[in-house]
């Protein structure tokens, strides 16, 4: 008798499973990895201003887009697809296996990351070429961009699991899940610079990890002189990672506890 | 040897006492047949059985194994078990053998995935993306993925609803097949023509309770039930319940001198006897 295989392994097997099944879906492949694309194409051609001496806002929307590029492909697109996957019937199929609920979620996590690290490819190059956008130099900087993107995706992940509990099915799951990603998109400063909006708004963006991201991915593509025109006067790096961790450790909860493999 | 032993199993959602005192006791190597209507209990029975829900009261052991706990020992279990839920609509973006060969990887000793594509008939579809298979084809895909573990256990919840009379008999081929070799299997049908084609045991459970637990061939009473034997008796058809239909039908010979016209002699069918024992309420 063979031993059963360990989570870990099956998760990798889920992993490479799920890219293949995302790659076949022609019309999301192409939504999901160029929309953000298409969205600096629009944004970057009407704002042609300045935001700070030598920031454009086409540096300033990359960070922004970067940091709702997470929520998007993960939270937003997990927490449609699972109550989807639930009602077809393929989530109770695979509860009715020896596969782990941890392999799963490794599963997903896998599939976001290659996504999103796809779409920052297209993103930045095409920022490159096109709108003159300025990638950094140092290696700290790339340092902190690749923290925030393997924990901004790993917190998408969680929560996006977590958060597919609600939706009653999987026709309502985008009703529910869309609003409240473009609110939060709006609030936490990905399509206007954030001092500029209301403060209300401000501190409600605060307590979610969209715009804690966003921040972040700013201290990696703007200058630090512009860490002065924070809320803050500065990058807050500790905080975005005290924040994010606590984000990470709620959607793992929810997700571990309260996942619905069933419809009723 | 038994190895699913049920004692004093109840269920309720809320007000509705859907299983009120179960007992069961299912032998290794036998497929045994849970019939009964719709809100009869036996989908709550079976769930329980296969660790898709808790159970209120009772005892319920499945290959020695409580299936409500969970952890690792959760998983050794259902490593030793296969389940065929009644419909699913998943993964249209993968083939068949991406798919089955995906699930053995789940599985500490699964078969082989060409001959589990082979046993159930989709060889010449294994290429094919599930969505564009069939609702029979479909349907064969999801017993594949139920028996790709080797399971010692298999349940099948309805396997050949949406079968044509083909397909059902070779499906029914399968499932006698996976005996012999065996497994043991758990079916839920709606089909008494199934049960009685495939059950070594059937069990009819009604309101919450088991009616009465038999084989095809006994239940209700059916062996020694009466016979009717009927014929035409001039402009009439006429018809007689008897315990000596032989009998019967030699005094009828003699009196029409041969050939008696019209004859027919039938012991109730299971769907009869079924029919009886649920209160004639057909779902």
């Amino acid at each position: 008798m063979n031993k059963i295989p360990s989570a870990l392994s099956l998760g990798i097997r889920r992993g490479g499973l799920e890219i293949r099944q995302f790659s076949r879906q022609r019309e999301s492949v192409v939504f999901t990895l160029l929309f953000p694309v298409i969205l600096l194409a629009i944004f970057g051609s009407v704002f042609k201003d300045t935001i700070a001496p030598g920031v454009t806002f086409s540096q300033y929307f990359v960070a922004g887009m970067i940091a709702s590029g997470l929520v998007n492909t993960g939270f937003q697109a997990l927490a449609i697809t699972i109550p989807l996957e639930r009602d077809f019937g393929a989530l109770k199929r695979l509860r009715g296996t020896p596969m782990p609920a941890s392999s799963y979620f490794i599963g997903k996590a896998i599939l976001i990351f290659v996504s999103m690290l796809i779409q920052i490819l297209l993103l930045l190059g095409f920022g490159v070429l096109f709108f003159g956008l300025e990638v950094p130099t140092e290696m700290a900087k790339w340092l902190t961009f690749t923290w925030l993107v393997l924990l901004g995706s790993a917190c998408s992940t969680a929560l996006g699991i977590a958060f597919s509990i609600i939706p009653k099915s999987g026709r309502g799951a985008s009703a529910v899940v869309s609003p409240i990603v473009i609110i939060l998109q709006f609030f936490s400063g990905v399509f206007f610079v954030f001092t500029s909006l209301p403060v209300w708004m401000q501190q409600i963006a605060a307590i979610f990890p969209l715009k804690w991201l966003t921040q972040g991915m700013r201290s990696v593509f703007l200058p630090d002189t512009f860490a002065t025109e924070e809320v803050a006067g500065q990058w807050e790096l500790g905080k975005t990672l005290l924040i994010l961790l606590i984000w990470l450790a709620i959607g793992i909860f929810f997700s571990v506890r309260k996942f619905k493999w069933d419809r009723d | 040897m038994s190895l699913i032993e049920v004692k004093g199993l109840k269920k309720s959602y809320g007000d509705v006492h859907a299983v009120r005192g179960v007992d069961l006791q299912i032998n290794q190597g036998e497929i045994f047949s849970l019939l009964g209507p719709n809100g009869a209990g036996k989908t709550t029975t079976v769930e329980i059985l296969e660790g898709f829900r808790t159970r209120d009261e009772g005892s319920v052991s499945v290959l020695g194994f409580d299936p409500q706990s969970r952890g690792h020992e959760s998983r050794l279990w259902r490593d030793r078990i296969g389940i065929v839920l009644q419909s699913s609509a998943d993964a249209g973006d993968l083939t068949v053998i991406e798919t089955i060969d995906h699930f053995s990887g789940y599985y500490s000793n699964p078969r082989n995935v060409d001959e589990v594509i082979d046993s159930v008939g989709l060889t010449e579809k294994a290429g094919a993306l599930i969505r564009n298979l069939s609702g029979g084809q479909r349907r064969r895909l999801d017993v594949a993925l139920g028996i790709i573990g080797n399971p010692e256990l298999l349940f099948l919840d309805e396997p050949t609803t949406g079968f044509d009379p083909e397909a059902r008999r070779a499906f029914w081929s399968l499932i006698q097949k996976l005996r012999s070799d065996g497994t043991t299997i758990l079916l839920t049908t709606h089909y008494l023509d199934e049960a009685e084609a495939l059950a070594d045991r059937v069990a009819v459970i009604n309101k919450g309770v088991i009616v009465e637990v038999s084989t095809p061939a006994d239940l209700g009473g059916r062996a020694t039930a009466q016979a009717t034997v009927s014929w035409r008796d001039a402009e009439t058809v006429r018809a007689e319940k008897t315990d000596n239909p032989t009998t019967l039908v030699a005094q009828l010979s003699s009196r029409f001198g041969g050939e008696v016209p019209e004859l027919i002699v039938t012991r109730p069918s299971l769907e009869d006897i079924y029919l009886e024992m649920i209160g004639g309420a057909r779902e």
